[in-house]
């Protein structure tokens, strides 16, 4: 799927795809974050994406694996907050171990590796609120192969799951208890951007 | 004030808070200890700032406190600390292998870390000794 589009277009609708989700939820995910941690998670995404986006240029006209790999460096130092490490990471490390040594493409393998390094970043696991319990089943359905639309179904699923989790790692640990019944605002950004980007990739290339 | 070589062979300190006000007054209740004679930069605030962290500037505050003896970067809340990680690692090799980030109080860890780096002790020395207020 990844090799139908032409490389540029391919960066381009992605990134695109991403800043503008994360426009148009800014002020949700900031809330969420009011509600546990320190309310700027929207804020700090927007800044992330809106300095990606000024990228753009640029990033298009890099091989995909060296795109990603720009563009976590650009979010590592435009986010701030720990998002910024966290997504940076996980884009540093998919752009690193996406093309295997026999020079094709394998995305669950480069994911499983970059989640593992998040979750490292992170000192997080499963089921502690995170991004993570976002990433670990979009990767399962990467896995066994499910379309895009599972994929991003399962994202906005997960997502929802940490509603009932107790946050074990940032600043929602510190509520404790008080954490649990609230959506993890690192969780929601993840799946909606997993969604955008299945999105995109579906309109370019429908089944 | 001696005018002493800002790379001198003192262990440097970096205080990263999400607070500018915060950091810059941690790194005022330093310079008030050891006065010039430590490497000393501070980090508060993100990109734009407002509270939070950011690895570009953290990463600039552990150039401008550089010393080839080490540095000791002191932190806040979490996203200070993956922030830092992060900034270090952008160092790259040798040079992030000679920062470390203290697991101790951002005020009073600066302080007394600082105060063992003026006597010229080595960087795990001026660590430890910062780390013994935690628990």
């Amino acid at each position: 799927m990844l090799t139908v589009l032409a490389n540029a277009a391919l960066i381009g609708g992605l990134i695109e795809a991403c800043r503008e989700v994360i426009a148009a939820n800014a002020d949700h995910l900031s809330e969420l974050d009011r509600a546990i941690g320190d309310g700027d998670h929207g804020t700090n995404m927007r800044r992330g994406l809106e300095a990606v986006y000024a990228d753009r240029s640029r990033l298009v006209q890099l091989p995909l694996p060296k795109a990603l790999e720009e563009t976590g460096l650009t979010l590592v130092m435009s986010v701030g907050g720990a998002a910024g490490p966290l997504y940076g990471t996980l884009l540093i490390e998919i752009g690193r171990r996406l093309v295997g040594a026999n020079g094709e493409i394998d995305l669950a393998r480069a994911l499983e590796h970059a989640i593992d390094a998040v979750a490292r970043r992170g000192r997080a696991g499963p089921g502690d609120k995170t991004l993570l319990d976002v990433l670990y089943p979009v990767h399962a359905e990467v896995v066994r192969r499910a379309g895009l639309a599972g994929i991003s179904q399962q994202a906005e699923r997960a997502a929802s799951l940490t509603f009932g989790m107790r946050a074990m790692r940032g600043r929602a640990a510190f509520l404790g208890d008080r954490s649990v019944g609230h959506v993890d605002p690192g969780a929601k950004s993840c799946a909606l951007l997993t969604a955008a980007i299945c999105r995109f990739l579906e309109e370019q290339c429908p089944a | 004030m001696s005018g002493m070589n800002p790379k001198s062979a003192n262990v440097g300190i970096v205080i990263v808070s999400h607070s500018p006000l915060v950091a810059e007054g941690a790194a005022d209740m330093v310079r008030q200890m050891v006065g010039d004679c430590v490497p000393l930069a501070w980090s508060g605030g993100n990109a734009e700032g407002g509270l939070g962290t950011h690895a570009a500037g953290i990463l600039a505050a552990i150039e401008r406190a550089w010393s080839d003896a080490g540095v000791a970067v002191f932190v806040d809340l979490g996203g200070a600390e993956t922030n830092s990680e992060m900034a270090i690692e952008m160092l790259g090799e040798p040079r992030s292998g000679r920062v470390i980030i203290c697991d101790a109080p951002l005020v009073e860890g600066a302080v007394m870390a600082a105060a063992e780096a003026s006597g010229g002790a080595a960087l795990a020395r001026v660590v430890a000794t910062a780390e013994e207020l935690s628990p």
